[in-house]
């Protein structure tokens, strides 16, 4: 019994909580997947999305394309898709 | 008199939708007010076994709405409140054998003798919730703190806010305040944040909520044995117009804290 509360009482004091803690999983995940559900878009047509606007983007500017964020935010009756698409650094 | 009619969903089954409807109405009921509960799950109807009224059903919805019968004659008065009935769903017919508008007209008639009519509906989004939302001034979804009943709940409120449901409220139910602080399990903030909806209340999980629908008696009966209890009691009160704190899920002592810290809990 000693053992076992000693050893937890070192995981605890080692292991960061946060990023292994199953609900921050779950958060990510149900947040990702309501991305789809809301704009009733598949993962496949999301990803075609995305990568029909970066190649629309990319002949005007130069975009950082390992970058890009999509996301759907509601904000009480109100739903925006917010895309994100960085521009490279010019050299 | 002029009720108001509230439905209560949530998409997924199996997230306490019946046991909510069953203890919301006998709290209100407990408060004074006329109560009509409407099981609107025909074909799996349940909301008559959790208030123990199983036995008394004569007539079902849709004996009245097919004019087997009268509304009144359909209706059951429960064994302890003398002001709460029950409009039983029909078990050998199928979601088809009401329609949305028969549920309005049914709906408004006991608005009419109620102060609060709450409608049971189905899980799922097919025919059987559009009967059940037809007809009800407002909506309340039931979710848990698991990624399934949070992504259908998402898809409800949806579903409410296209059909013109100003304000839809949330009850987050079985709740485990152990679980949440070891960091597996979401809490309150990230589902509200998650779903970007009112909070209407939290129900803690209670193992006591088994015992009482074996007995086929709603926990609000005994809130003083039960946390389940306590927490649908505040909601009633809340519905009813009340202002009242979210009841504490457990209390952060100094000595608690120390203790989840040093990791003895």
């Amino acid at each position: 019994m000693k053992e076992g509360v000693i050893i937890d009482l070192l995981k605890k004091l080692f292991k960061n909580d946060k990023d292994v803690s199953s609900k921050n999983i779950a958060k990510e995940r149900l947040q990702f997947i309501l991305i789809q559900d809301r704009i009733k878009l598949s993962p496949g047509e999301m990803e075609s999305l995305k990568e029909e606007l970066l190649a629309v983007l990319s002949k005007y500017i130069d975009v950082d394309s390992s970058n890009i964020k999509m996301e759907v935010d509601r904000h009480d009756d109100m739903m925006a898709l917010v895309a994100n698409f960085p521009l490279k650094r010019s050299v | 008199m002029a009720g108001k009619a509230i439905v209560i969903t949530s998409g997924k089954g199996g997230v306490g939708k019946t046991t909510t409807t069953a203890n919301l109405g006998t709290a209100l009921a407990m408060l004074d007010r006329r109560v009509c509960l409407i099981d609107a799950d025909i074909g799996l109807r349940n909301l008559d076994v959790v208030m123990g009224l199983e036995n008394r059903i004569v007539y079902d919805i849709v004996d009245v709405v097919e004019g087997n019968c009268r509304l009144e004659q359909a209706l059951i008065r429960d064994k302890r409140q003398n002001n709460l009935f029950l409009l039983p769903a029909a078990q050998t017919r199928d979601k088809t054998a009401v329609t949305p508008y028969q549920m309005q007209e049914l709906v408004s008639k006991l608005k009419e003798e109620m102060d609060y009519v709450l409608v049971d509906s189905p899980a799922g989004i097919e025919q059987g919730f559009k009967n059940a939302i037809s007809g009800a001034d407002q909506a309340i979804i039931v979710t848990t703190p698991e990624v399934s009943a949070v992504r259908d709940a998402d898809r409800i409120i949806g579903l409410l806010e296209t059909e013109g449901f100003k304000e839809p409220e949330v009850i987050i139910n079985r709740i485990r305040q152990d679980m949440v602080q070891k960091g597996d399990m979401m809490d309150i903030d990230d589902m509200i944040e998650i779903l970007a909806i009112k909070l209407l209340g939290v129900v803690p999980e209670d193992e006591n909520i088994v015992i009482s629908t074996n007995r086929g008696e709603p926990i609000v009966l005994k809130p003083e044995k039960s946390r389940a209890g306590q927490a649908f009691n505040n909601i009633a009160r809340r519905i009813d117009g009340e202002e009242l704190p979210l009841m504490s899920l457990e209390k952060d002592t100094l000595l608690k804290k120390i203790k989840r810290i040093v990791g003895l809990s």
